[in-house]
This record gives structure tokens, C-alpha cells and sequence, in this order.
């Protein structure tokens, strides 16, 4: 009987092992991949030489990169609509979801369906996007000409970024905060110096989440932003993928390395400062998940 | 019935041998009566709170709730005019050419709606069990170390970007000879006879017959390991005295899947089925826009490209294109809400 259980528990070990590596392996080859292709010879890559090391080492797809100014000026743009992207929809998710935690808000229920509604039921793309040329207007009116601004400021407000924020300042405990009242806080400094310090990691899941999905946004971008000065770099790769992979502009290619390369290194700076931050990330975005109930 | 009487409302004063209102009631009273003043006496006394809660309340409104408006649309024609409320009410004629019309349009649409179904169809058939069977597999590493390389490893595609994860496909599976060009993915698949050299040759992402798995496939790539966060989280849970009392009981792995782990996940797994039953027919438009050409609308074409397609761009028929995604999307809302209904009833675990 002993010896039956072990065999059983055995394979199922040796079973999961393997899967779980050979998983791991196709998660992590992609990436190999476009790092060998990027710095690979034109013969090389062109002929499918390169399988997993990099062949013919040559940096001149990168060079090209670097010496193109509409790289960089994407890379800034896309700096910009991070860093202003995050700031502005933390702002305003933290300010909604405390208000929104406090049981004394009149409304309450109301305002919490006005959030969940809209995780529902979406107009839909035509009518928002006539709703940003809408919003373009009254921005160029004001004098917000740049349309980077219009990308931070009404695009990529989550519903349930909001929500999550609001479950973490209903779990901070209430005597604290009459505590904090009794010594003369006002509610700005109650937010500012017993909620947000006691909820920094949820803090930290969100603006996560916000900057990810702000450095990795690609179609309103592409939509709404006009001039191709201020294109961040996911339409930047994106228009340079659509020019290089076309046939006739492969077969005028004349280079010592592949018209993929420059792929493949446009790629390689994309992810880059990404898994650069990854190890330090990713315990928050593994507890982003765990609070997935939500209570009304 | 009990008849209410003067003590009801009043009280006896045994002072003045009369009776006198009862100050409760008139409080009560005075809140009935001056609703709104009171609310708005709340407010004032209270307006910081009332104060942050405004910046979200804008933009939600003017993002989210204003595009609602633009739906009206739908019911109107005439897109010269360009503010909704100056066109003239139409009724329904664009569904109607939608669902019944006898043209090309019609029947684009219904090959869309289908699409977008099976995909998330698909989805859920495929990509749904692996995450479980990940974070099963995760449980039996029992080093730390070695599972948390594991975990980094399979977490990693879901932070690229949508742009840059179907820049790689298409890159993977483009087209070219054998000989150049061709992406290193078709190759292999060539060489292990999976596929013929003239489907190779053209390129996976040009035949109508490959992007279904090519979605699905880059779609467990790229979720599949973060997915399995919440499902090995649930796991992680159970005590391992659960797992001795049953090995004591001679129970072998299969019947401690059965008895131990699959009633302690069984509420996390019941959550997660039904939120993607709801999101049914939402459909990554970003991924399949990205993807998609020409070639593949058969099997590619879904409501959101449909509607995006149509509605922009110069040929604008903006009436139509919000008209064919509106559709899509009450259906969509009345599949969140009904199996949210069904979870609290049956789990008694609601998402919203």
C-alpha cells in the first residue's frame, strides 16, 4: 500500500517537473531569440541560421536605433505619458477610493455603482472615440495644444483600480484615524498621514498597474495623437514593423545586417527597462491578484 | 388592526395633566421634511470628503458616461451632421440592417459576432484549465527558490506589451522560403511536419486557418503563469495536515486532487469560470486589430475591429459601427450581471 502512494505521488512529480519546465523554457525562448536575432549578421538571421546564439555579432541594428531621433523622442514620449499617466489616475483613484471608503458618504451605494457600471458596459469604440475628438477640441480651445496632455488626462481610468484601493482603506482600522482627529487632523492630513502610509503596498499594486498599462498603451495613442513627433514608442515600433516588414522594402534592403534585426533591437529596448524593474515589481503585482473579491 | 392612538405620537405630561409632541418625532419629522436641506447641510459641514470624491466623478463622467451619449447615434442616420442632437431620430433601421440586412454588411456582421464568441469560446476551453494545472504543478516544487525562478519565468511575457507581443508573432510565423525570411516558428513547425512547405511559404498569419490557435496560443503565453497566481495562492492555503490525514486514509495523488485540493479550490475556481463566462464577448480588440489583415477577416474579423472599421476613416458610417458593438456589449453586460447572479446563489461569493 506504502509503496503504491509513492509511485503515484513519483510520477505525478516527474510529470510536473517537466511540464513546468519545458513551460518555463517557451515563456523565456522568445526573448533569447529576439536578443540573438537583434545582434545577428544579415546572412544569419535572413537565413535562419540563428536558433539560440546570436551569429556574426554586429551592433549596427542598434546603432540605427540610436542615431534615429524619432526613437528617442518616442522613448520621452512614452517617459511623459508614464510618469504623468501614473501621477494623475493615482491622484484621482486615491482621493475617489478614500471618499468611497467612508461609510458616513451620503450616497454611497450610488456612487459605488456610478464606479462598477462602467466595468459592465462600455460605449464602445467609435463612440468614445468621437468622445476624445470632442475632448481635443476643448483642449486645443483652453490651449492644451499638445496632445500628449489629452492621452493623460482622459484615457486609463480603471474601475477596478479604484475598487481595489477602496477594500485596502476599509481594512485600515477606524481607531487610528479617530485618533489622528482627536490630535486636530483635518481629512486631507488623515489621508495623507494615516491611510496612504498604511495601505503603500495596494498603493504601490496600483500605480503598478497604471504605469504598465500606460507605458505598454499603443491604440488611443496611435488614435489620438496627430503629430508623429509625439508618438510614444509602442506606435513607433509599431509603424517601424509595418515599413519593414513590407516586401518591397525588404527586397531594397542593402545592409550588412537583416531589416529584422532592427526589429527585433527595437523590441529588445522596448522590454528592457521593464525586466530591469521586474524583480523589484513583481511581488506587488502577484498580490494585485489575490484581492480579487470585491464587496459592495 | 391595532388602532394607533394619541400616545402614538404624542406624549403624556403628567406635570400639566396634557399631552405633548414627542421631541423623537419631531426630529424625525423635521428630517422627512427638509430631506435635501439636511443632505446639503451634511455636505457643507463635510465637504472635504465631497470635495475628493469630485475629480473621479468628472472623469468618469466626462469619459466614460459622455461616450454613452454619443450611442444615440445609433438610432440616427445621418452622419454629415455631426452633433448627435441635431440629427433626427431614426429608430432602429441600422440593427435591423445589421441582424437582417440582405448585404455583405449583414453577413459581416454575424461572421464577426461568431468570431468574437468563439474566440473567448475557445478561450475558455483552452486557456482557462492551464493556469489550475500551472499552480498544481507549482505546489509540488517544494524548494522555494526553484519555484519562484519558475514562477519569474512563466509571469514574465504578461508585463510586454500587446505591440510588441504581436510584433514577435508576426515575426515568428512570417512569411518567406524555406531557404530566407521565413519566421523561425513556420520553420520548425515545417520541419516537424506539422505544416506544408506552401502554407510556410505564405506565412501563418495570412492563412484564415491558423489564427484562432496562433490567438490562443500567444494569448497562454502570454497569461497563463500570472493567471495561476490567484489559483496557486488558493492552493498554498490548504494545511498539510489535510494532505497526512489523507495519505494516512490511503488515499494515492489522484484521490487527494479529488478529496483535498479540488474542495478548497473549488470557490477560487468557480470565481474566476464565471468572470470569464461573463466576459464572453469582450475580445482583446488591441491583440486581434494588431494581428489581423485582409486575408483572415473570415476567422479574424470580430465585432470591435467590425465596428472600428466602419465607423472610422473617411467612409464613416458611425451610426452603424456603434450600433453592431452596442449589441455586442448589452449582451455582454446581461452575461456579467447573470453569472454574477448565479455565483452569489450558488457560492454565495459575489464579484461586485
Amino acid at each position: 500500500m506504502k509503496r503504491k502512494l509513492e509511485i503515484s505521488e513519483l510520477i505525478f512529480k516527474v510529470i510536473s517537473y517537466t511540464l513546468l519546465t519545458m513551460f518555463a523554457l517557451c515563456c523565456l525562448y522568445p526573448f533569447v531569440y529576439t536578443i540573438s536575432a537583434s545582434i545577428s549578421g544579415q546572412h544569419a538571421v535572413d537565413y535562419s541560421e540563428v536558433v539560440l546564439f546570436p551569429k556574426d555579432v554586429q551592433f549596427d541594428a542598434f546603432r540605427e536605433m540610436f542615431t534615429n531621433n524619432m526613437f528617442w523622442n518616442s522613448y520621452s514620449n512614452t517617459l511623459f505619458l508614464t510618469v504623468y499617466g501614473t501621477i494623475w489616475a493615482l491622484l484621482v483613484a486615491i482621493l475617489g477610493a478614500y471618499a468611497l471608503s467612508k461609510k458616513r458618504l451620503l450616497f454611497r451605494r450610488f456612487f459605488n455603482f456610478f464606479l462598477v457600471f462602467t466595468m459592465w458596459f462600455s460605449a464602445g469604440i467609435i463612440p468614445q472615440y468621437l468622445n476624445y475628438l470632442d475632448t481635443k477640441e476643448v483642449f486645443n480651445a483652453v490651449g492644451i495644444t499638445d496632445d500628449k496632455w489629452l492621452v493623460v488626462i482622459a484615457m486609463g481610468m480603471a474601475a477596478m483600480n479604484i475598487i481595489l484601493l477602496r477594500n485596502a482603506f476599509e481594512g485600515v482600522p477606524s481607531d487610528i484615524e479617530e485618533a489622528a482627529i482627536v490630535d486636530g487632523a483635518t481629512e486631507f492630513q488623515v489621508l495623507s498621514k494615516v491611510y496612504i502610509p498604511m495601505s503603500k503596498s495596494t498603493i504601490a499594486t496600483v500605480a503598478l498597474f497604471f504605469g504598465i498599462s500606460r507605458w505598454n498603451g499603443y491604440y488611443w495613442a496611435r488614435q489620438m495623437i496627430s503629430n508623429s513627433n509625439e508618438h510614444p514608442l509602442q506606435v513607433f515600433i509599431r509603424l517601424k514593423l509595418e515599413e519593414y516588414t513590407d516586401p518591397e522594402f525588404i527586397a531594397g534592403w542593402n545592409e550588412t545586417y537583416s531589416s529584422d534585426s532592427v526589429i527585433y533591437a527595437l523590441i529588445v529596448c522596448s522590454v528592457v527597462p521593464i525586466l530591469i524593474i521586474y524583480p523589484f515589481i513583481q511581488k506587488y503585482f502577484a498580490k494585485g491578484v489575490n484581492v480579487g473579491g470585491v464587496k459592495e | 388592526m391595532k388602532k394607533s392612538t394619541a400616545g402614538d405620537f404624542l406624549l403624556y405630561d403628567e406635570s400639566s395633566n396634557s399631552y405633548r409632541a414627542d421631541p423623537e418625532q419631531l426630529v424625525r419629522d423635521d428630517v422627512e421634511k427638509h430631506y435635501w436641506r439636511n443632505v446639503a447641510r451634511t455636505v457643507v459641514k463635510d465637504w472635504r470628503l465631497y470635495l475628493m470624491l469630485v475629480p473621479m466623478l468628472l472623469v468618469f463622467l466626462f469619459w466614460k458616461y459622455f461616450p454613452m451619449y454619443e450611442l444615440l447615434r445609433c438610432f440616427k442616420v445621418n452622419d454629415e451632421i455631426k452633433e448627435v442632437s441635431d440629427q433626427f431620430f431614426l429608430g432602429f433601421s441600422n440593427f435591423k440592417r445589421l441582424l437582417a440586412g440582405q448585404d455583405t454588411l449583414s453577413t459581416e456582421f454575424w461572421r464577426a459576432l461568431r468570431n468574437t464568441f468563439l474566440l473567448s469560446f475557445y478561450g475558455l476551453c483552452f486557456g482557462f484549465p492551464v493556469p489550475v494545472i500551472l499552480a498544481l504543478f507549482f505546489n509540488e516544487i517544494k524548494s522555494n527558490l526553484l519555484r519562484s525562478v519558475y514562477q519569474v519565468l512563466t509571469y514574465l511575457p504578461k508585463f510586454i506589451s500587446t505591440v510588441v507581443m504581436t510584433s514577435l508573432v508576426t515575426m515568428l510565423v512570417k512569411q518567406g522560403s524555406l531557404t530566407s525570411n521565413m519566421g523561425i516558428l513556420s520553420q520548425a513547425l515545417h520541419s516537424l511536419g506539422l505544416i506544408s512547405e506552401e502554407v510556410a511559404n505564405a506565412g501563418l498569419l495570412n492563412n484564415p486557418s491558423f489564427f484562432r490557435s496562433i490567438y490562443q496560443i500567444s494569448g497562454i503565453w502570454e497569461s497563463a503563469g500570472y493567471d495561476s497566481i490567484v489559483f496557486f495562492a488558493a492552493i498554498i492555503a490548504i494545511s498539510p495536515t489535510s494532505y497526512e490525514a489523507a495519505q494516512i486514509d490511503g488515499a494515492g495523488k489522484m484521490a487527494q486532487m479529488r478529496y483535498v485540493v479540488l474542495p478548497s479550490i473549488l470557490s477560487t475556481l468557480v470565481i474566476m469560470l464565471i468572470t470569464r463566462i461573463g466576459s464572453l464577448l469582450q475580445v482583446g480588440y488591441e491583440k486581434v486589430l494588431l494581428l489581423y489583415n485582409t486575408n483572415i477577416y473570415v476567422t479574424a474579423d470580430v465585432v470591435s475591429t467590425f465596428a472600428q472599421r466602419y465607423g472610422m476613416g473617411s467612409s464613416g458610417q458611425q451610426g452603424l459601427a456603434s450600433a453592431a458593438e452596442m449589441m455586442s456589449n448589452v449582451v455582454g453586460m446581461l452575461l456579467v450581471i447573470g453569472s454574477n447572479t448565479i455565483a452569489r446563489k450558488a457560492t454565495d461569493v459575489s464579484l461586485y
